[in-house]
């Protein structure tokens, strides 16, 4: 029997209820005459303390509030690829047709998945099987790029009664009924999870492969594991949601969950625009076919803003169960963490640091720990992983306030975002000497094994060049570049060159956007290459001028970025011929 | 506010504080429910219901309670939510937030009722904006294009000419190749009387007053009639926009007063106070005002925003240009020093940014080779203004050859591309060509920006050999 309350005080998105004995904690209600959509954050006595998630404007003392039993809980199965949902899970495109407005109603009740499309299902059991938590029941192929595997939940295990056949079938329709003890279990599609607790897996194992990006200065310098977790903290203009979007188109992960969190409309739009006919690099099908984009923009109501990080990474709990690779993408958790700051202080919480609830690092610490690669649940030994990357946006670009200080205590991998970079217009503008990366040796061996073992080497000569440079630029400042040493002077050429043709990128060139592995490796050759004929001739006398007058093949290195595609890497063995002949010649002139 | 319901009144007041009055009695307010408060002399004043109890509301008062006494008050709460009537007749007059005309003429008798607030827009049915609007500003046309439908606020200084900036942009601004159904709104928030009138005789000079329709709250007014300024100002926009087929311009001036009162609203109610004092959902309630612009399926018309602020002390990470800067599609950012140096517009190309304006530039939208030419422009000034502190430091001499001729460009930038006269429209192509000029001073093995093909093409020194 679901409870029923009335109304006692409407504060913004805060409302309390009396007559609420039976409900529970994090019950999702229905408030007031329009059946807002709210969640019970704190009982006392029969009074309950709901946040709503819609509009409350118009609700008044005195109206009902419903419980409906259940905590707020995401809908998973086939059906979820390529859609846009709002931080409850409904699809936006659905509640437009229902408003008939380009503005979102309220009240609006639409199932997260669609009811009447028929999927075919094909079976991978038979009657009589047993079957645990996680095993394979059948298979959907949900996208050409995506097979949606349908797997027992996490709380159902017996004996198979009976399995559908091979057919079509809606997500709400029995595909199998299991005899568990006894009692018989009908199991469909469709399986709910609350979006609050981690669903479940045999074991937690270390991360080990990386998480391509196509972005040079992410994958070489400071790479992300699957399975891992990164921040990118950053003012506004620095190109964090440029960054973001870069991983999500080009990310090397098999299922990318966008979570537009109290961000820009416009943006999620971009992406609605581009995802259809962007193709993904590592299988060439259009990449809406493996993402779904969570939308609770900056002024839609910011409850529903608290609640959407946990959808976005409960459905990629989801599909990593199956067996997948997921990215979990947060832009961003600042405006997540503001959330809970405007809710708490309605709630009349004492508060902490800067007005923010004493409980953050605890609720960051949790979501952050909902990332790993994981052994599944289930018959088969399948491995999964969800990787969460989250944007922090701190105010005035201060990394010490809260937010970004607490996300470093929990992420393996920082990418901090530089604004003198980006005013210079150096993008990605991440600061290579304060970023970091705990994943950077146990990456290294999948680097030795798949593309070179010299990566890991020219990578540590890189970083060293890059942190003397910084030391070296210092003494400029005083003294000006003609007091440097030759070598010394050799130094800021080559981390000029590692600049320009290595770290700067540009995410909106067809051909710069996307560096594979290998044109990485072969960019960082030729650099290699340079600093090492560079520095022999150096020692040899010749003095730094005369190497960049001569080696005049430079500019067509740098530019080789947005010209040499990623399929047609041979063409970078001729500017390594052009590079050793005109080294060559130089050569001669020192005899 | 969907609910209607009957008028009741209430005579007990229990405490009058800032600018709120808490009525006993009443046990069925709803949230944000419009009330009006008569005073024993007649005067009616205009609020809304903040809190809502069994049995007593919260009531904010927008004109303030000077003057408010608990005794032979009557509260009467009308049974709907703050809804002002919107009209396109309402282009070519002025008035204040609650829909009052202040220009002597009548008042708007047929217009369609609106709750201020509005709705968000639902992110699917959005439109992205692809449409270049040239401003005439090489500024802002070359380097940080303005896009139909794009919020791009200016963050201004005290004392510096963001007015003329702006007047000159609503002037000037169109769409290449197109008649548009254009309008103006124009809320001028809290600002003084002779920054209102400059607006309304520049308009009037240049014969776009009737496509003008301006909201004004004066400096001295009650803090919330400055929260309402820019939502009325955009419940008109979003009506030309979206049931008119109109192109609107909505500019808000000065989002700084906006906040100010917000602050001043939020101490009142004794809020939590965050950075600054300011309210910490400061964010979220400008993302309410700032996401009111765009374009959406279906609809022919559109809202593009230019909200000015000023940066107390101009400093660029105070909370408001901060936080409107996170919200907002870029900024153009004016600056003190180019000020100070003559230099009109004083836009500093390298702090302003448009996150739109790729989408909306090169071939086929302005020309092939305005995407290559911004970027060269972009690094080789941003190289320029790194040489000069270095310069300042060691002295020109010591320079390399190079180095001196990234001094020359950036001179060269400032003076010829940036600046230009407060009557200048310059062509989109005018501009590149000027962009053209100054990148010759530097040795072309510099260009490493631009693709060969489009060096051929424009470079002055290749022009006409072809």
């Amino acid at each position: 029997m679901p409870t029923k309350g009335r109304i006692l005080r409407v504060n913004g998105p805060l409302v309390v209820a009396e007559g609420m004995k039976a409900s529970q904690m994090f019950e999702v209600v229905e408030v007031g005459d329009l059946g807002l959509i709210g969640e019970i954050t704190r009982i006392e006595g029969d009074r309950a303390y709901i946040q709503v998630y819609e509009d409350t404007s118009g609700i008044k003392p005195g109206e009902p509030v419903l419980g409906t039993g259940a905590p707020l809980s995401a809908e998973l199965g086939p059906g979820l690829l390529g859609q846009i949902v709002d931080g409850l899970e409904r699809p936006l495109g659905r509640i437009a047709e229902i408003s008939e407005s380009p503005f979102i109603q309220r009240g609006v009740k639409v199932p997260s998945l669609d009811r009447q499309k028929k999927w075919h299902f094909v079976p991978k059991v038979k009657k009589g099987d047993k079957v645990y938590p996680g095993d394979i029941l059948g298979t959907v192929q949900e996208t050409q790029l995506i097979e949606h595997r349908i797997i027992v939940p996490p709380n159902v295990q017996g004996t198979l009664k009976e399995v559908a056949s091979e057919g079509e079938y809606t997500v709400e329709e029995n595909i199998g009924i299991v005899n568990m003890n006894g009692d018989e279990v009908p199991v469909s599609m469709i399986q709910k999870w609350p979006a609050r607790i981690p669903r479940p897996f045999k074991e937690k194992l270390e991360p080990s492969e990386p998480l391509l990006t196509g972005v040079r200065v992410l994958d070489t310098i400071f790479p992300l594991a699957k399975g891992g977790t990164a921040a990118i903290p950053g003012p506004f203009g620095a190109g964090k949601t440029v960054t973001l979007q870069s991983l999500a188109k080009w990310s090397s992960a098999k299922i990318v969950i966008y979570v537009g969190c109290g961000e820009r409309g416009n943006e999620l739009t971009d992406e609605l625009r581009a995802f259809p006919t962007l193709k993904d690099p590592w299988t060439g099908r259009p990449l809406l076919e493996r993402t779904i984009l969570v939308a609770n923009t900056s002024n839609m109501p910011v409850a529903a803003r608290e609640t959407s990080i946990y959808m976005g990474v409960t459905i990629g709990e989801y599909f990593r169960d199956q067996g997948y690779d997921v990215l979990v993408v947060a832009d961003s958790t600042t405006r997540w963490a503001e959330a809970l700051r405007d809710l708490g202080g309605r709630m009349e919480e004492m508060p902490a640091e800067e007005g923010f609830p004493s409980y953050l690092p605890s609720r960051l610490a949790e979501y952050y720990e909902r990332a790993g690669k994981v052994r599944t649940l289930g018959n088969l030994d399948r491995f999964g992983s969800v990787t969460l990357a989250s944007a922090v946006s701190p105010p005035g670009g201060d990394f010490t306030e809260p937010v970004t200080s607490n996300t470093l205590r929990f992420v393996k991998v920082f990418w901090p975002l530089d604004v003198s970079l980006a005013h210079a217009r150096h993008f990605p503008a991440v600061n290579w000497l304060q970023g970091f990366s705990a994943y950077t040796d146990l990456v290294s061996k999948w680097w030795d094994q798949n593309v070179n073992p010299q990566w890991k080497e020219i990578r540590e000569s890189m970083v060293k060049t890059l942190i003397r440079e910084d030391e070296l630029k210092q003494i400029v400042r005083l003294v000006g570049p003609e007091s440097l040493s030759e070598r010394d002077k050799l130094v800021l050429e080559v981390a000029r060159l590692i600049k320009e043709a290595f770290l700067k990128q540009n995410a909106f060139d067809d051909i710069d956007a996307f560096s594979s592995p290998q044109k990485q490796y072969r960019i960082m050759k030729l650099i290699d290459f340079y600093n090492k004929f560079a520095t022999n001739l150096v020692e040899k006398g010749m003095p730094v001028k005369k190497i960049s007058e001569g080696i005049t093949v430079v500019t067509d290195i740098i530019k080789s970025k947005a010209i040499i595609k990623n399929d047609e890497l041979n063409k970078y063995d001729e500017l390594e011929n052009t590079l050793k002949s005109q080294f060559e010649q130089l050569e001669k002139k020192v005899i | 506010m969907e609910t209607t319901m009957n008028i009741r009144e209430f005579k007990n007041i229990s405490m009058i504080k800032g600018p709120l009055v808490i009525v006993q009695g009443v046990n069925d307010a709803a949230y944000n429910e419009l009330v009006q408060v008569e005073m024993s002399d007649g005067e009616r004043r205009r609020g809304i219901v903040v809190d809502s109890y069994l049995g007593s509301s919260v009531v904010q008062v927008f004109e303030g309670t000077s003057g408010v006494s608990p005794t032979g008050t009557t509260v009467r709460f009308l049974g709907r939510g703050l809804e002002v009537k919107i009209s396109d007749e309402m282009l070519g007059r002025i008035f204040n937030p609650l829909g009052d005309p202040l220009d002597n003429g009548p008042p708007i008798i047929s217009g369609e009722k609106t709750d201020i607030n509005g709705g968000p827009i639902n992110p699917s049915m959005r439109e992205y904006p692809e449409e270049f609007i040239q401003t005439g500003i090489s500024a802002i046309d070359g380097m940080n294009p303005l896009l139909r439908g794009q919020k791009l606020p200016i963050f201004s200084g005290s004392g510096l000419p963001s007015n003329t900036l702006a007047a000159q942009i609503a002037k000037q601004a169109t769409v290449i190749g197109e008649e548009s159904n254009f309008a103006v709104v124009f809320g001028a928030i809290g600002v003084r009387y002779d920054d209102a009138m400059f607006f309304r005789k520049f308009f009037e000079e240049t014969g776009a007053i009737n496509r003008v329709a301006m909201f004004v709250s004066l400096a001295n007014e009650p803090p919330m009639m400055k929260i309402l300024t820019p939502r009325t100002t955009l419940s008109l926009a979003e009506y030309l926009a979206f049931e008119k087929d109109m192109h609107v311009l909505a500019i808000l001036l000065d989002m700084t007063n906006y906040c100010e009162s917000l602050r001043e609203i939020s101490a009142s109610k004794e809020e939590i106070p965050g950075r600054g004092g300011y309210p910490g959902y400061m964010y979220t309630d400008l993302a309410t005002i700032y996401e009111r612009a765009g374009k959406v399926k279906g609809k022919k018309g559109s809202i593009t925003q230019m909200p000015i602020l000023t940066m107390p002390n101009d400093d660029m990470t105070h909370p408001i240009p901060d936080l409107t800067g996170y919200i907002t599609e870029g900024q153009i950012v004016l600056d003190r020093s180019l000020y100070n140096k003559g230099i009109y517009p004083p836009i500093n190309v390298l702090m302003s940014l448009s996150r739109l304006g790729k989408d909306g530039i090169g071939e086929g939208k302005t020309r092939d080779d305005h995407k290559d030419l911004q970027n060269q422009l972009f690094a080789a000034y941003a190289r320029a203004v790194d040489t000069r502190g270095l310069a300042a430091i060691i002295g020109e001499d010591s320079l390399s050859d190079v180095d001196k001729k990234y001094l020359l460009f950036g001179e060269a930038f400032e003076r010829k591309f940036v600046t230009q006269g407060v009557n200048e429209n310059r062509s989109i192509e005018r501009t590149l060509d000027i962009g053209w000029d100054i990148v010759s001073i530097l040795p072309e093995s510099e260009l490493t920006n631009i693709k060969q093909s489009l060096i051929k093409k424009y470079l002055p020194a290749y022009r006409g050999k072809q």
